[in-house]
């Protein structure tokens, strides 16, 4: 049981795991609850030409993830203004052509071999600068989380009497999309570009029926990740299969598990129902 | 003592980019007076408020706020399983005296366990927000609007959905708090609930009448508010008509 923790190479996919495990559940709860679980994928997927170019140029991953995204996102932002074109369409829009240019790039003759790793992820072989970004990222996002916490709730709680409230939704909102466009480009060299999305959303969307408060919702979402982040490394380790796709279907078959769970929370009778006018 | 005038509008326009909403709103609030905003759905009672809350800006006049507004959205539609509990959603009023690194803390949560007493709520702190009946969330709102030391409190048609007890409970707290000094704005189809409060505003996309309840409701103001006709029901009772049904 402990043999895969000897192995060098193993501690450091556990450690990447655990960490992008832990930001990843943790920002995911407010991806859930904003509702931005196709932005989060449509992000991720648009980030790939960046990374095929840095492939190609030998350069590290994060330099061309990093224009990639912001490119994205001014896109989406601008096919967004169009008279008559929905958000939704334009950000499909976006993502097939950013994704379409990537795929062509990577099945240039230019491009090195791999290049399959950035689709799928690396989880099992992360460089030092790897894992720095990973803790570094880990650290900023879990200052930044703790600080706009009573602001990201009351935001998504009620957008217009947030307001009232002296807390601007847009720059709520915006920092909560700058602090996703930084998960992505970091978790998607762990994860890769389709599957980084479950560690977003599947723990978030497992811990939602599990409980009903969003500090335990956080906690629950962290430790489910980092939880399927290790069953899915030591089915890997054991029965040789991929490592992001492992720790992906643990995530999903732990969201499966969850379902019955928040049905029956949710079906319970109201714990105050009575109509409690006495003055 | 003449009560603090809190809101003014003169001549008022406002809307969404586009043509105004609505447009010619001319009323003052003061504390400690009950306002019901009448109107049919879309003629312009939602973007008052929002404009009320600093949402729009006005197209054309003047409107003056001179007191913090707390906001009392209607929550038949919100999501009612947004993670939050009764305590947490009144204590959100304090983030208005907060800077925007600070939660609010032990304090401010007794500040919002006191408001939650206030509204009649104190057993259902803990409770989620979507688990409470529509005339508690109501409640709950309000105690949200008293953390934030709010002089105007803004209702979304807060009657929405309320059986008979809990409409009478939550009017009653309405009178209780104008009693404190609170002005409280409501948008409202309700025209008996209207007449006992101490002033309406009737919209439809224009101002059609502002003043006191009984020299301000006849006939006229009514049609000209619902674009319709007004019957009379056997038995003492009035209703309106749709246009739709009046030709």
């Amino acid at each position: 049981m402990l043999a895969p923790l000897e192995e060098p190479f193993m501690q450091r996919a556990l450690a990447e795991a655990a960490l992008l495990g832990i930001a990843g559940g943790a920002l995911g709860c407010w991806v859930v609850l904003y509702g931005l679980s196709y932005a989060a994928e449509s992000l991720s997927h648009s980030l790939l030409p960046g990374l095929v170019l840095a492939a190609i140029a030998g350069a590290p991953l994060l330099l061309g993830a990093v224009p990639a995204v912001v490119l994205a996102a001014l896109a989406i932002a601008l096919v967004g203004r169009i008279p008559g074109v929905e958000r939704e369409v334009g950000i499909a829009v976006v993502v097939t052509a950013l994704f379409g240019a990537g795929v062509l790039l990577a099945l240039s003759p230019s491009s090195p071999p791999g290049i399959e790793s950035l689709l799928f992820g690396d989880l099992l072989g992360p460089t030092d600068a790897d894992l720095l970004a990973a803790a570094v990222l880990l650290g900023a996002l879990a200052l930044s989380l703790a600080l706009l916490h009573a602001r990201l709730l009351a935001v998504g709680f009620d957008r217009a009497g947030a307001r009232g409230l002296g807390v601007s939704p847009a720059a709520v909102e915006a920092a909560l999309l700058v602090l996703l466009a930084g998960t992505v480009v970091v978790a998607v060299q762990g994860f890769g570009n389709l599957l980084v999305v479950a560690v977003l959303v599947g723990p978030a969307a497992s811990a939602r029926n599990l409980t009903s408060r969003s500090a335990p919702m956080i906690a629950a979402a962290a430790a489910i990740a980092v939880l399927c982040a290790v069953a899915g490394l030591y089915a890997s380790y054991y029965a040789g299969t991929a490592g992001g796709a492992s720790v992906a279907l643990a995530i999903v078959a732990v969201y499966l598990l969850s379902v019955p769970v928040g049905l029956a929370r949710r079906s319970r009778p109201g714990v105050a129902t009575g109509p409690g006018y006495d003055l | 003592m003449q009560p603090e005038l809190l809101i003014e509008a003169r001549g008022l326009a406002l809307g969404y980019g586009g043509p105004a909403a609505v447009s010619d709103v001319s009323f003052a609030l003061h504390g400690g007076e009950r306002l019901a905003l009448l109107g049919p759905n879309g003629g312009g009672k939602t973007t008052i408020l929002r404009g009320l809350l600093g949402e729009l800006r006005p197209l054309a006049g003047t409107l003056r706020v001179a007191a913090s507004c707390g906001s009392v959205p209607q929550t038949e539609r919100s999501r009612l399983d947004y993670p939050v509990s009764a305590l947490e959603v009144a204590a959100m009023g304090a983030l208005s005296r907060l800077p925007w690194w600070r939660r609010p803390g032990r304090h401010e949560r007794r500040t919002a366990l006191g408001a939650l007493a206030r509204v009649g709520l104190q057993a259902q702190a803990g409770a989620t927000f979507g688990e409470l009946s529509g005339g508690q969330r109501q409640r709950v709102l309000i105690a949200r609007g008293l953390v934030q030391e709010a002089r105007v409190l803004l209702m979304d048609e807060p009657f929405a959905g309320l059986d008979r007890p809990a409409a009478e409970g939550l009017e009653a707290l309405i009178d209780a708090l104008a009693g404190e000094g609170h002005a409280v704005l409501i948008a409202t189809h309700d025209l008996e609930q209207a007449r006992r409060w101490d002033s309406v505003l009737c919209v439809n996309r224009r101002q059609i009448a502002f003043g006191p309840p009984a020299e301000t409701l006849d006939r006229a103001v009514l049609e000209a508010t619902y674009g319709g006709a007004i019957v009379e029901i056997p038995g003492g009772g009035k209703a309106i008509l749709p246009p739709q049904h009046c030709h």
